[in-house]
């Protein structure tokens, strides 16, 4: 599996005493959409938590691009290229739409392509260029999907890990940004490790799709299968 | 008259230096949710460094920027040493060693410096400037206006202008987002601390030689006084801890004057408990309630 952006070997990982997750495997080329797929409670977020270093792992590695990940600061990651948009959105509600994506590029040392990407958001989306000094908590969900999203974006990430992105969002809102996750991989051969419990968007836009089911990998296939295949999706994403 | 225009200059001047304690307490809140409760103790221990370095130098203002480096210093260490290794899963965790903290600096510092007020004199004249037959403000009163001024507007223009500032924000209201975005919540809770630190050592350079001299509970009170007045203010809000301040110094000032000084701390309880009934999160908290 040489020139993988992402390798996942035997992850296990949890917040006490008992693992959430089981010895997971997982790859993602690099400009690959890997869609993570799982009901509630399967450690969808606790995957990509553990891979940020939210969450330590107990066994197993993460490579990026080959090089472990162990030593790396939660901090640091984002320098690395791997941008993590945190389940709820993580936009910072007490700060203004502005103060939220400049704090996406304050890591960066090219600060005039800070200010480009910033700009670019802003033409990606325009709802958020009339709002730049509304606070977050004044947004709507789709909104703070498009913030969050577009300030992962001004690192200009290799990699996006997304949790569940479509969480609460109208399906014209979600048919949105997964049109708009395709058309960035097009364009600048991003990758994404997208989580969601909304298997047919997700399974829109993936490659490759993984099933988890109480932390454990039970299916690795491509979307295409998975998407055609009704047996498994009865039996684990239940459409 | 002439007495109410002076008893309320003389507030607001002793109210700026409750509005710079008050706005430490407000800074290690607002970055680490902890009420401070050894600020006094630390800025005291500020003070005595400052007294030592004048006396050695024979310069006030050696002294002073003294005060204010070991006022950051002090502020690093307590971070770094103390406060990180604390399980804040429990707001009262950081209470407690915060009060043992208090035990042992004023232990040190009477061991040190010994238990009697020591004088430390002020750079200006303390003599109020007459305009018209009324007592009004002295050079010191508008040094202390000056100093805490400058410490106001510089804090201003470092949360709303800066990077830094942005991301000391951002890593106080949602750490793990920061830590994603590549910000090291770490360095700026250390940095908050010392910050605080040394605007609470400023506050005690400013007050310490208007009252009886430096003693390791020299800021005891002061301390009352500071802790109303941001909780007055909003624990969150800058801005309360000013006007929270001032409202706090001219009460104090009035009551003092017009009554009896010994019913002073009953006043600033009232003032608690009104403002608390009518606003449980201070005068200017936000709209959004926040637990510890
Ligand atoms: N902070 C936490 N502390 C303890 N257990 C947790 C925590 N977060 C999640 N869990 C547990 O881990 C399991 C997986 O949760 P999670 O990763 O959030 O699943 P998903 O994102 O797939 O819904 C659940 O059983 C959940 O109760
Ligand atoms: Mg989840």
């Amino acid at each position: 599996m040489s020139g993988a952006l992402l390798q996942v070997e035997g992850l296990t990982a949890g917040y006490g005493a008992a693992p959430v997750l089981h010895e997971v495997d997982l790859t993602v080329q690099p400009g690959e959409i890997v869609a993570v797929l799982g009901a509630n409670g399967a450690g969808k977020t606790t995957l990509l938590r553990t891979l940020s270093g939210l969450v330590k792992c107990t066994h197993g590695r993460v490579l990026l691009d080959g090089d472990d990940l162990a030593g790396t600061k939660v901090e640091h990651l984002v320098r690395r290229g791997i941008a993590h948009v945190p389940e709820g959105r993580g936009v910072v509600t007490e700060l203004t739409v502005d103060e939220n994506l400049r704090l996406g590029g304050l890591w960066r040392r090219d600060r005039a392509d800070a200010r480009v990407a910033l700009d670019e958001v802003y033409d990606l989306f325009p709802s958020l260029a009339q709002r730049r000094t509304f606070a977050g908590h004044q947004l709507s969900g789709g909104e703070r999907q498009m913030l969050a999203l577009g300030r992962a974006l001004i690192g200009r990430p290799r990699l996006l890990l997304l949790d569940e992105p479509s969480l609460g969002l109208a399906p014209k809102v979600t048919r949105h940004i997964m049109t708009l996750l395709r058309d960035l991989r097009a364009r600048t051969g991003l990758a994404v490790l997208l989580v969601e419990q909304n298997v047919r968007s997700a399974l829109s836009i993936a490659d490759e799709g993984v099933v988890l089911a109480l932390g454990r990998v039970v299916v690795r296939n491509r979307a295409s299968v998975l998407r055609d295949d009704a047996d498994l999706r009865h039996a684990y994403l239940g459409f | 008259m002439s007495e109410f225009i002076y008893l309320t200059f003389d507030g607001l001047s002793r109210g700026l230096v409750y509005a710079a304690f008050a706005l430490a307490l407000v800074l290690i809140w607002r970055a680490a949710r902890i009420v401070n409760f050894a600020q006094g103790a630390m800025a005291v221990s500020a003070v005595y460094v400052a007294y030592s370095v004048t006396n050695a130098t024979g310069s006030y203002w050696l002294g002073f920027a003294a005060a204010l480096l070991a006022g950051l210093a002090l502020g690093v260490t307590v971070e770094r040493v103390v406060m990180r290794f604390v399980d804040h899963s429990s707001p009262l965790n950081g209470v407690v060693v915060a009060l043992g903290l208090v035990l042992i600096l004023q232990g040190v510092l009477g061991i040190v410096y010994g238990n009697e007020f020591l004088p430390f004199s002020t750079p200006f004249s303390r003599d109020a400037f007459e305009v018209g037959g009324v007592a009004m403000l002295s050079r010191y009163d508008l040094f202390v206006i000056a100093a805490v001024g400058s410490v106001v507007i510089a804090l201003t223009l470092l949360f709303t202008r800066t990077a830094i500032g942005l991301r000391m924000r951002a890593a106080a209201f949602a750490p793990d987002v920061s830590r994603l975005l590549g910000v090291s919540v770490g360095g700026m809770l250390t940095l908050g601390w010392a910050l605080a630190a040394a605007v609470g050592s400023l506050a005690g350079i400013l007050v310490v030689p208007t009252e009886l001299g430096v003693h390791p509970t020299a800021m005891d009170v002061v301390f009352v006084s500071a802790f109303a007045a941001a909780v007055v203010g909003g624990l969150d809000s800058p801005i309360g801890a000013v006007v929270g301040g001032l409202i706090v110094g001219v009460l104090l000032s009035y009551v003092s004057g017009y009554i009896d000084v010994t019913v002073a701390p009953m006043a600033v309880l009232a003032l608690l408990v009104v403002v608390l009934l009518g606003r449980p999160g201070g005068l200017f908290s936000s709209s959004k309630a926040r637990v510890a």
